[in-house]
C-alpha cells in the first residue's frame, strides 16, 4: 500500500483512539488533561531531530536549534507541570490545612521527560 | 521527502516508535481518574522518552559536522527553561503556562517547517508532502503567535479586555489575512517554489492571523481559546508527522488534536456560544448590549462586613461556594479551604460550585482547590449543583461574576443571553467578595449584585476570606 495512505489511516484511527479516551476523563482533571496533552504535541521535536541530520548552512541549523530547543520546553516543561498538578490531586488525607500561598516545589520530581 | 533509512536498525526503530505511542495512549487513559492519573502521566512520559531515544538511534544519519553538538545544544536549552518554569510556576498562574506551552510547541511546528520546506526548493518534492507541511507550517504558527496573546493577557502584560476594530472590519481582516495565507499554499502547492512566497505570504500571514484571532477575545473566552490553540499545536504536528512519514509525531498529534477538539466544543457549549462565533469576532459585548436596550440593571448595591457574612455563615445549614478568576487572581484558595473547615467545625454543610468555564482555562478552578487540599466529594459540577440552591441557605461567590449572572437566563438582549449558568440567585441569601464594582472580563453588567438578598463585601478576596474566618471561628 502506499505509504500515504497507511499514514491517513493511522491519522484517522488515531483521532478516534484519542476521542474516545479523552471523552472519558472528568471535568476535575480538565488541566491536567490539557497540559498533559500539551506536552505530548512536543513529540515535534522528533522532526527537529529528523531534519538537523540533513540541514545546510547556519541559517537553517540555527532555526532547527530553536525549533528543538522549543520541543524540549514544551515537552519537559508540559510532563513536570502536569505531573505536580496531579501530586495535588492524589494527596487526600489532610492532616492540616495550607496556610501559606506559597506550595514549595511540591511533587515536582520524578516527571521523566526526554 | 523520504530519509535515507539504512536496513539495519530501522526495523528496531520502528518497533521502538509502536512501543512509545502505545505507552503516550495508555498514559492518556490514566487520565481518567484522579487515582491513575500521576501514574498515566509519568507513563505518557516515558512513552516520549522512548519516542526520542529511537530518533536519536538513527545515529547513522547524523554524521554530519556538529549534528550531535546542535540536538544536545537545543535539548539543554529547552531543559534550562523548560524544568525552572514549570517548577516554580504558581497554581495560580497555570493557565498562561499552558498557554507558553502550547506556544513554543506551535512555534517547533512552524520553524520545522520553514526548514522542510527549504529542502523542498528547488528539489523535486511530492505534492502530498507538501499540502501537509504548508498545513502544518499555517497552523503552527498561527498556534504560536496566538498563545503568546493569550500569555501576554492571561500575564495581564496585555489588558484583558477584547481589542478589536469596530464592527466587522474585524472579521474581515481575519479573512483577509487567512485568505492570503491559504492562496499562498495553493500558489506554492501549483509548483511555483518560491521562498518568499512561503515566509510572506504563509508564515508572516499567519503570524497576523494569530494575532488578530486571540487579540480581539476577552479574558472570559480564554478557556475556550486555550483549548482550541492546543488542538491547532496537536493537528499541525500531526501534520508534519505525516510530512515526514513519522508514525509517533502522526499518532501523538491526532491523540492532542482530538482532545483539544472536545474541550473545544465543551467549553463553547458551556458559554452557549459557537466556536467560529468566538473566533471571527470576539465577545462583541459591550457592542451589543446597549444595543440591545436590555433594560437599565442599574440600582444600589447593598455592601456588608466581614462580621456580618460570618455570622450569616455560621447559623446556615448549607452554605455554596461559588469561585471565579477572582480567586485565582487573589490566590485565595488555601483561605477558603479553611473558612469551609471553620464552618464545617460549626456543624454547617459545605459545598463547592464549579462552573465548566470559571477561570481562565478548563478545570482551573478543581485544580486550585485541589492544591488547597478540598475534598473532592465537595465539588460539585453546574449541573449537580443548580436544583440543590433552592435549599441552599447562603451562596458566597468568590470573585466570579459572568458564571452567575441571571441575565444569562431572564435578558434576551444580554450578550451571555442563553449560556449555562450557576443559578446562585435561587439561594436564600448571596454574599459576593468582589475587588470592586467593575464589571467582569465581558464587560457585562450583573443584575445580581443589585437583588435585595444580595449583599457584597468589597476587597481583596484572600484577606476578605481570612477576615471571614477568623470572626466565624470567635462565634
Amino acid at each position: 500500500m502506499d505509504s500515504l495512505v497507511i499514514d491517513l489511516a493511522v491519522l484517522v484511527l488515531a483521532g478516534f483512539v484519542g476521542y474516545t479516551v479523552i471523552s472519558k476523563v472528568p471535568n476535575t482533571l480538565h488541566t491536567p488533561l490539557m497540559s498533559g496533552t500539551n506536552a505530548i504535541h512536543g513529540i515535534v521535536v522528533l522532526g527537529g531531530l529528523l531534519l538537523m541530520a540533513e540541514s545546510h548552512g547556519w541559517f537553517e541549523k540555527l532555526i532547527l536549534v530553536i525549533a528543538v530547543a522549543f520541543g524540549t520546553i514544551n515537552v519537559i516543561g508540559g510532563f513536570l507541570v502536569t505531573d505536580r498538578m496531579l501530586e495535588m490531586f492524589k494527596a487526600k488525607d489532610p492532616p492540616k490545612t495550607g496556610t501559606a500561598d506559597e506550595v514549595g516545589g511540591q511533587g515536582g520530581e520524578g516527571g521523566g521527560g526526554a | 521527502m523520504s530519509l535515507p533509512l539504512a536496513v539495519i536498525g530501522v526495523n528496531a526503530i520502528d518497533a521502538l516508535y509502536i512501543v512509545a505511542f502505545g505507552l503516550l495512549i495508555y498514559g492518556m487513559t490514566g487520565l481518567t481518574g484522579p487515582r491513575t492519573a500521576v501514574r498515566g502521566n509519568k507513563i505518557a512520559a516515558a512513552g516520549m522518552t522512548i519516542a526520542v531515544v529511537a530518533t536519536l538511534l538513527r545515529s547513522h544519519e547524523f554524521s554530519g559536522s556538529g549534528t550531535w553538538a546542535l540536538i544536545v545544544l537545543g535539548i539543554v536549552i529547552g531543559t534550562a527553561i523548560g524544568i525552572p518554569a514549570a517548577r516554580n510556576v504558581r497554581m495560580t498562574a497555570m493557565p498562561q503556562m499552558v498557554a507558553i506551552f502550547n506556544g513554543v510547541g506551535g512555534g517547533a511546528v512552524a520553524l520545522i517547517a520553514w526548514v522542510e520546506y527549504r529542502h523542498a526548493f528547488g528539489g523535486g518534492y511530492p505534492l502530498r508532502s507538501e499540502i501537509f507541511e504548508l498545513f502544518g507550517a499555517i497552523v503552527g504558527s498561527v498556534s504560536f503567535w496566538g498563545s503568546n496573546i493569550a500569555f501576554g493577557k492571561l500575564q495581564e502584560i496585555l489588558p484583558g479586555r477584547p481589542i478589536k476594530l469596530p464592527g466587522r472590519a474585524q472579521s474581515i481582516l481575519n479573512l483577509t489575512f487567512f485568505l492570503i495565507a491559504v492562496i499562498s499554499a495553493i500558489i506554492l502547492c501549483a509548483g511555483t517554489h518560491s521562498q518568499a512566497l512561503f515566509i510572506l505570504g504563509i508564515l508572516v500571514a499567519a503570524a497576523i492571523l494569530g494575532n488578530a484571532v486571540v487579540l480581539p477575545i476577552g479574558g472570559a473566552d480564554m478557556p475556550v481559546v486555550i483549548s482550541l490553540l492546543n488542538a491547532f499545536t496537536g493537528l499541525s504536528a500531526a501534520a508534519t508527522g505525516v510530512a515526514l512519514g513519522n508514525t509517533v509525531m502522526i499518532v501523538a498529534g491526532m491523540i492532542v488534536g482530538a482532545s483539544g477538539t472536545i474541550l473545544t466544543n465543551q467549553m463553547a457549549k458551556a458559554m452557549n456560544r459557537s466556536v467560529p462565533e468566538i473566533v471571527a469576532g470576539g465577545f462583541g459585548g459591550a457592542v451589543a448590549a446597549p444595543a440591545a436596550g436590555a433594560g437599565t440593571v442599574g440600582g444600589t448595591v447593598r455592601s456588608t462586613s466581614a462580621q456580618d457574612v460570618a455570622i450569616q455563615l455560621a447559623y446556615a445549614r448549607l452554605v455554596v461556594i461559588a469561585p471565579g478568576y477572582g480567586m485565582a487572581v487573589a490566590q485565595a484558595q488555601h483561605a477558603v479551604r479553611e473558612l469551609e473547615t471553620a464552618l464545617e467545625a460549626k456543624g454547617v454543610e459545605v459545598k463547592y460550585a464549579i462552573h465548566p468555564v470559571a477561570g481562565r482555562m478548563p478545570g482551573h478552578m478543581n485544580v486550585l482547590l485541589a492544591e488547597a487540599n478540598v475534598p473532592y466529594d465537595l465539588l460539585r459540577e453546574m449541573d449537580d449543583i443548580n436544583p440543590e440552591f433552592t435549599r441552599t441557605d447562603v451562596t458566597l461567590v468568590i470573585g466570579a461574576n459572568d458564571v452567575t449572572n441571571p441575565a444569562a437566563k431572564n435578558e434576551p438582549g444580554s450578550p451571555i443571553y442563553g449560556m449555562p449558568i450557576l443559578e446562585v440567585d435561587k439561594s436564600g441569601a448571596v454574599v459576593v467578595l468582589k475587588r470592586s464594582m467593575a464589571s467582569g472580563f465581558a464587560g457585562i453588567d450583573n443584575p445580581l449584585f443589585y437583588e435585595p438578598k444580595t449583599s457584597l463585601l468589597f476587597g481583596d478576596a484572600k484577606a476578605s476570606v481570612s477576615e471571614i474566618t477568623s470572626e466565624v471561628e470567635e462565634l
